[in-house]
């Protein structure tokens, strides 16, 4: 239903002036080619700057790629941007166009532009408002509240007009537990019951894990990998990872510890390391016995997560995924 | 945490690959100039509960300030005329231009131009929608300083009503002014002085006599749309007012305001999509 195809867009250099150094020419998308079939969640992932959220702009006819083309439910959308906005509904990342307004006049409104009567509009935004259980702030202007019930707030007026492509960018941010099932729930039910397909950007592999049906990883503007997540996983099942926390510095008077900080990413008294399951049973004899266990803080094993593919994948950002 | 397996989704041929290319989906609804309209001017209205009365009150004050002042400056009655005219003029261009420039030039800089511009909503709606909102705003602190300004010089307050034609007139034309700053602005901080710099321009050479101005100074003034607010509305004053004159101001108000608002929903076209 969404195809896109060969999508290549590059921000100009930035000459440096006094004061501020100059920025090197950025491709933020480069060659990007994705197909998302209906009815499915669809997951873009990737660290900051990895390009997700330009794409994004590209698929909602915000911004024109240098070249390449976007097609939706047979719109070509670089073409004729416009059509985008009748195709899909997005819930971009600012609400500052909504921020003065309440709850319910922010969903009604936004029901409004989207070409509904004023009898539909109230009538979706109440149905909405119900369903996320945004009842008893409705009446109070988006920027009186907390973080997550602002974004679901926004949420609930990407929903008021219905459109078979929900593109949603980063729709969970700082939202508490029982938002986010409020949200996945009302992404399922329009699934369920309308064959809503949704375009999801995250930088969260848990919720990438969990939510999504297919993903593709971005990294540097690039897709570097495009399966289920249980199927990219499947590339690194071979290997498990060891996490170390030391008390205050690695031992690395004992040998086997030496050897393993070679293979280690390093933050702080943190060492990760990917190995294969019998170098990570040798491993953690090594680190629970002897003088090493006594310089250890805390350690854990676990299967390979969406994080450890990317990685796997050679995706340039070590540390740019959020594990929560 | 997905509970609904994607192939047994409605229609039973979903989350597969389509083999068959389909016909083009029907695109959703277009939302039409006049519902829209209303719906942004509604959404901008609510927000002068939130955020606005305050600044109404400077708006306001800051004109009575003015009049005030003045006073002790002014001995023709010609003068008094335009000082109180100018005055209740400022209010507007306070609000109309200064404010949506600055309203235009935060939401285009913070990305919120993007809700708007993902929605089937005609361009003119949302530029008309809030700079008819932003006008109605001034309506309460034009008002009070036009009432404040007659009984202070002692002018006539029959004519009053002129300033029903006068406000969402001049507003239209200091109102697309300041969404086209706002809007064409590369950065917020540009559409702000803008904003500020057309306020001063409308408070200088609006509000002092012009026969004492410079030539270039009275050309300027001739430049500046709100002046024929201004100059509409001090005629009013007389005695037996001409209103062939008082229409033909108000006309070239109209006029501007119809360009302004034109060249403001084109920049809005063009910042919407970068």
């Amino acid at each position: 239903m969404c195809a896109v195809r060969g999508l290549t867009k590059t921000y100009a250099a930035v000459k440096g002036r006094r004061g501020a150094p100059g920025v090197p020419e950025v491709r933020a998308t480069d060659g990007v080619e994705l197909d998302v079939r209906r009815g499915e969640i669809f997951g873009l992932l990737g660290p900051n700057g990895a390009g997700k959220s330009t794409l994004v702009r590209q698929l909602t006819g915000l911004q024109r790629p240098d070249s390449g083309t976007v097609e939706i439910l047979g719109h070509d959308i670089v073409r004729h941007p416009e059509r985008a906005a009748r195709l899909l509904a997005y819930l971009g990342q600012e609400s500052s166009a909504l921020d003065e307004l309440t709850v319910s006049l922010a969903a009604e409104t936004t029901g409004r532009l989207r070409g509904l009567d004023v009898r539909q509009a109230r009538a979706e935004r109440d149905a909405v408002i119900e369903e996320l259980g945004l009842g008893p702030i409705a009446g109070r202007a988006l920027k009186k509240l907390s973080g997550g019930q602002r974004r679901l707030a926004c949420f609930a007026a990407a929903l008021v007009g219905e459109r078979p492509l929900l593109v949603l960018d980063e729709p969970t941010t700082g939202m508490d537990p029982v938002a986010r099932r409020a949200v996945w729930a009302a992404v399922d039910r329009r699934r369920a019951e309308q064959g809503t397909t949704v375009v999801l950007v995250t930088h969260n592999v848990i919720e990438a894990e969990t939510v999504l049906d297919r993903v593709a990883v971005l990294d540097q503007g690039r897709v570097i990998a495009c399966d289920t997540p249980a199927g990219l996983k499947e590339q690194v099942a071979g290997e498990v990872r060891v996490e170390l926390v030391w008390r205050e510095r690695a031992p690395l008077d004992v040998p086997e510890v030496a050897v393993l900080r070679e293979r280690a990413v390093e933050t702080g008294r943190r060492w990760t390391l990917r190995l294969a399951p019998e170098e990570a049973r040798a491993a953690v004899a090594t680190v629970t016995g002897g003088a090493a266990f006594a310089a250890l803080d805390d350690f854990t094993l676990a299967t390979p997560s969406l994080e450890d593919v990317y990685l796997a994948l050679g995706g340039a950002a070590r540390q740019g995924l959020v594990k929560a | 945490m997905s509970v609904v397996p994607a192939e047994v989704l409605p229609g039973g041929d979903l989350a597969v690959a389509e083999t068959v290319p389909r016909a083009a989906a029907e695109l959703g609804p277009r939302a039409r100039l006049w519902p829209s309209l209303v719906a942004v001017y509604r959404a901008q209205l609510s927000r002068a509960r939130v955020a606005r009365i305050p600044l109404l009150f400077v708006a306001t004050f800051q004109s009575v300030g003015i009049m005030v002042m003045m006073r002790g400056v002014v001995d023709t009655r010609a003068e008094a005329q335009s000082v109180v005219a100018g005055s209740s003029v400022v209010v507007v261009a306070y609000v109309a231009l200064n404010l949506l420039a600055q309203y235009f030039g935060q939401l285009r800089a913070s990305g919120g131009l993007d809700h708007y511009a993902t929605l089937p909503v005609p361009p003119a709606s949302v530029v008309l929608g809030a700079a008819a909102a932003y006008a109605s705003f001034t309506v309460p602190g034009t008002l009070v300083t036009a009432v404040f300004g007659c009984v202070l010089f002692g002018l006539p307050l029959g004519n009053l009503w002129i300033l029903a034609a006068v406000i969402p007139l001049a507003g239209a034309a200091l109102s697309g002014l300041g969404a086209a700053c706002g809007l064409l602005a590369p950065r917020p901080e540009l559409a702000t002085l803008l904003g500020q710099l057309g306020m001063s321009a409308a408070l200088l050479l609006g509000v002092l006599p012009p026969d004492r101005m410079p030539g270039i100074i009275q050309f300027a003034r001739d430049l500046l749309p709100s002046t024929y607010g201004v100059e509409a509305y001090a005629r009013t004053f007389g005695a037996q007012p001409d209103w062939a004159v008082v229409l033909a101001d108000l006309g070239v108000c109209a006029g501007v305001g119809v360009v302004s608002l034109a060249v403001a929903a084109w920049a809005y076209r063009r910042a919407a999509v970068r």
